[in-house]
């Protein structure tokens, strides 16, 4: 008998430990299939990013960098020569420290693919490493927008890594997760498609000072985490309903009223700026849109309102923002906002016969799969339909659309005229950090308008010397941009995460990437 | 018998070969880019190009097929393009839930099925018949998906009873195990269960008509006897056959449940890798499928000489 229940006290010990820690359970946008944050800009692969790795700096609720792993940092006068020291006690999860080697490496490999690591690199004559702590990196121009780029949270965070994962081709993924931020990944226990797993790193050392949005003090709040993927949002909301999960980080807008009255259910937006803009691309390639004064036509197709009712719904959830950078950010102005303030089917095809349009079809690759997307552009085919326009449908999944928009050629050889996308938040607040509104033709993103001057302004911003010079140059640059029609804006929205308020607290809102890391549970 | 199995098991080497060639290329030949959908939303076109040239998607189509064919002649499904996690590692994970599923799926429309098809043939025509074949088609009728959620939204929501979603593994225990399991096998086993219960009814009127049936009731049998011992073990290679292939259906086609009910099944494998275009996935999963099938076939084959003793190989 004595032998009997000290079996059974052995079976149950360890459930007792297990029933003790504290689990967060997340659903997420998408599920985490690629675990290098540098390789992929998918944001999912970066809120993994951010619970894995450390970043040397971090972008506050007014997208102000802070130092994240620098515990000191100096600037030169002339703005050439930056001079970084880690903070004490930074270790990888194998429990190797982190050191100048770590970075300088990892800050080349994410400076070789990411669009603004890119550019800062493209300033960068030099980094060198003092001692274990301590570096230098050296600028051929007062590049202003050093701090930023290192803390930045959108896409492609400029995650930490040990110098052996740094090591590899930037073209290919890291086979390993091991990074020196506040959670462990448990790669035992990933099931891509599924779940993916984090544990508390007990040995991290958090800042002191408060989270706020992407910089502060991270603080594991609980021992593991785990990042649900649910492809249904009905059962999503069902099981937040019903309490087996704490956190949803993207319900369904239509769900919003029912996860309003649900008991022990809060919603909470996401951060100070609007997560998500809405932008039409036009190739520019390719006629029509390549005569600026066709493109320009497309703007009295635009009514705002009628996309975001579509997408969003309800008012408190979206903006009618007529700019290229997000309204409510710091650099939201009034540049080029003539554009967007007539709707009109029958002037668009006006403009559009002035430009040569004699009605061949207008290629508009149409996603059927996308929440937010598939009926954006919906609408967009509407209007353009009730201006008279020929429109070719060409309707397929959004992994079809990513693979046609790369293509250049004319849409009869399998090219397009229109796609419609979105981009986050945070990175379209700066003119930096939003590789949309660029034209760098060829070296561009699809569509590649093309306006050297609208490089030069990204340029000029990149140069400022102070606030004030960085909004007149952003002022300059929107209008420009908007003359050029780089993209369509069809206004931003922020769906709210949804979340247990019974169980669990300590979210920081963060526009554009979840932050989990403070969360605690009761 | 045994001569007809391995000739059987021969012949699953040429199969394999067809589905292995069909599908390598129609997945090539398939709209979409796994390296554009990795590469991300901000990417240009060069740095798209830069990852396909990694991923060697850039070379001929029959120089990727040789290197998929050499993996797959020393046992190797290949890696996942977007996790770098080996595709047997993949299908392994997803094994147990999808068993589980179908196994449970299957309990619930057999248990429910055949005592139905039974009953209904027993009293053909009559109000019994009647309920019993309406609730069959309705229960073929209706979409998984909406009684997934019916069933979610009372036993789990309202009342409470069950989860609403998510896979338990045995191995953490049996009553959570059974408890994940219990909405979806229901929801899916009513669609299968009206299924085996028409063919069961069908099968069971034709053996019913039969003189050694007559003979059994004119020699006093019970009824019960009489249905179960001599009319159903007659009229079972037909709901064999459509059980069988019920399972070969289960394993690979149940998408919907797996998504209603998150569990993360082989279904959901196959439809996340071919959204993806990580082709490993899908071709290794295609594979294995077709597998699955050929063997199940020749185990329903085999069956039969078992329940019939005319039938012999």
């Amino acid at each position: 008998m004595v032998r009997v229940l000290a079996v059974l006290a052995a079976l149950l010990l360890p459930l007792a430990a297990s029933a003790q820690e504290k689990v967060l359970r997340a659903v997420m946008h998408a599920d985490v299939r690629v675990i290098d944050p540098v390789w992929t800009t998918q944001t999912i692969a970066n809120i993994h990013g951010a619970l894995v790795y450390d970043t040397l700096f971090g972008n506050d609720a007014d997208q102000k960098p802070q130092p994240q792993m620098v515990g000191k940092y100096e600037i030169s006068p002339d703005r050439l020569n930056y001079t970084f020291t880690l903070r004490d006690g930074l270790k990888f999860h194998d429990g190797s420290p982190v050191t100048t080697r770590d970075v300088i490496a990892s800050l080349k490999r994410w400076g070789a693919k990411d669009g603004v690591g890119q550019r800062l690199m493209g300033y960068v004559t030099e980094m060198k490493a003092v001692d274990d702590k301590s570096f230098t990196m050296t600028l051929k121009e007062p590049y202003g927008m050093v701090l930023e780029s290192l803390g930045k949270s959108g896409s492609s965070i400029a995650a930490i890594m040990r110098e052996k994962d740094a090591m590899t081709d930037p073209q290919q993924q890291v086979k390993e997760s091991v990074g020196s931020g506040p959670f462990i990944f448990a790669k035992d226990q990933w099931v891509p498609g599924s779940k993916a797993v984090y544990l508390k790193n007990k040995d991290y050392l958090p800042r002191s000072e408060p989270p706020s949005s992407f910089a502060g003090g991270k603080v594991p709040g609980v021992d593991r985490i785990e990042l649900i993927w649910m492809p249904d949002p009905q059962t999503a909301m069902s099981a937040l309903i019903n309490g087996e999960i704490d956190f949803w980080e993207n319900p369904n807008t239509d769900f919003l009223p029912l996860l309003e009255k649900a008991k022990g259910v809060k919603l909470l937006k996401t951060g100070k700026i609007d997560s998500t803009q809405g932008m039409i691309r036009l190739n520019h390639l390719q006629p029509p849109f390549d005569n600026p004064k066709a493109r320009q036509a497309m703007y009295y197709l635009i009514n705002q309102e009628d996309f975001l009712r579509t997408i969003v719904g309800d008012p408190r959830y979206y903006k009618v923002c007529p700019g290229l950078l997000t309204c409510g950010g710091p650099y939201e102005n009034d540049g080029g906002a003539q554009w967007m303030k007539e709707y009109s089917p029958k002037k668009a095809l006006q403009l559009l016969k002035e430009a040569g349009y004699k009605g061949e079809p207008i290629t508009v690759l149409a996603a059927t799969d996308h929440n937010t997307i598939t009926p954006a552009t919906q609408v967009l085919i509407q209007a353009m339909r009730e201006a008279g326009i020929n429109v070719d449908v060409q309707s397929m999944d959004w992994g079809s659309v990513v693979t046609r928009r790369a293509k250049k050629d004319p849409p009869v050889q399998g090219g397009w005229n229109i796609f419609v996308t979105t981009s986050g938040g945070v990175g379209s607040s700066n003119p930096v950090l939003h590789t949309w509104i660029g034209a760098a033709c060829d070296k561009g993103l699809f569509g590649w308008p093309c306006d050297p001057e609208v490089e030069k302004l990204r340029n000029a911003f990149g140069m400022a010397k102070d606030e004030a010079e960085r909004k007149t140059v952003a002022n300059a640059l929107q209008a420009r941009a908007m003359d050029d029609v780089v993209f369509l804006p069809f206004g931003q929205w922020d769906a709210p995460l949804a979340y247990r308020a019974d169980r669990i607290s300590g979210i920081v809102p963060n526009t554009g990437l979840a932050v989990l890391w403070g969360i605690t549970k009761k | 018998m045994t001569a007809y199995i391995i000739r059987r098991l021969f012949a699953v080497v040429p199969v394999m070969a067809v589905v292995a060639l069909f599908v390598f290329f129609l997945l090539r030949f398939a709209p979409g880019d796994p390296a554009a959908i990795i590469a991300g939303d901000d990417a240009t076109t060069e740095a798209i190009e830069a990852v396909r040239v990694k991923l060697g998607l850039d070379r001929p189509v029959v120089e990727q097929f040789a290197v998929w064919v050499w993996g797959l002649a020393h046992g190797d499904l290949g890696v996942s393009i977007f996790s770098n996690l080996a595709v047997t590692r993949l299908i392994a994970q997803r094994l147990e839930p999808t068993l589980a599923l179908t196994l449970s799926t299957l309990f619930v429309a057999v248990a429910l099925a055949i005592p139905l098809g039974v009953v209904a043939a027993w009293k053909a025509r009559k109000l019994v018949d009647r309920l019993a074949m309406g609730f069959a088609v309705l229960g073929f009728a209706m979409p998984v998906f909406v009684l997934a959620y019916v069933l979610i939204y009372f036993f789990a929501v309202r009342w409470q009873l069950l989860p609403v979603q998510g896979y338990s593994p045995i191995a953490e225990g049996f009553w959570p195990f059974v408890q994940s399991l219990i909405l979806p096998s229901v929801a899916l086993g009513v669609t299968y269960m009206a299924l085996i219960a028409r063919i069961t009814r069908a099968s069971m009127l034709e053996v019913l008509q039969q003189d050694y049936i007559r003979t059994a009731n004119a020699k006093g049998l019970a009824t019960d006897r009489v249905l179960l011992l001599h009319a159903l073990k007659n009229a079972a290679v037909p709901i064999v056959t459509v059980i069988g292939i019920g399972i070969a259906l289960l394993i690979s086609g149940v998408v919907i449940t797996e998504t209603v009910f998150n569990i993360p099944g082989l279904g959901r494998l196959t439809v996340d890798a071919v959204l993806k275009r990580d082709y490993p996935i899908v071709q290794g999963l295609i594979l294995v499928f077709a597998a699955v099938k050929v063997v199940i076939n020749l185990m329903i084959d085999i069956s039969y000489a078992f329940l019939d003793p005319r039938i012999r190989y």
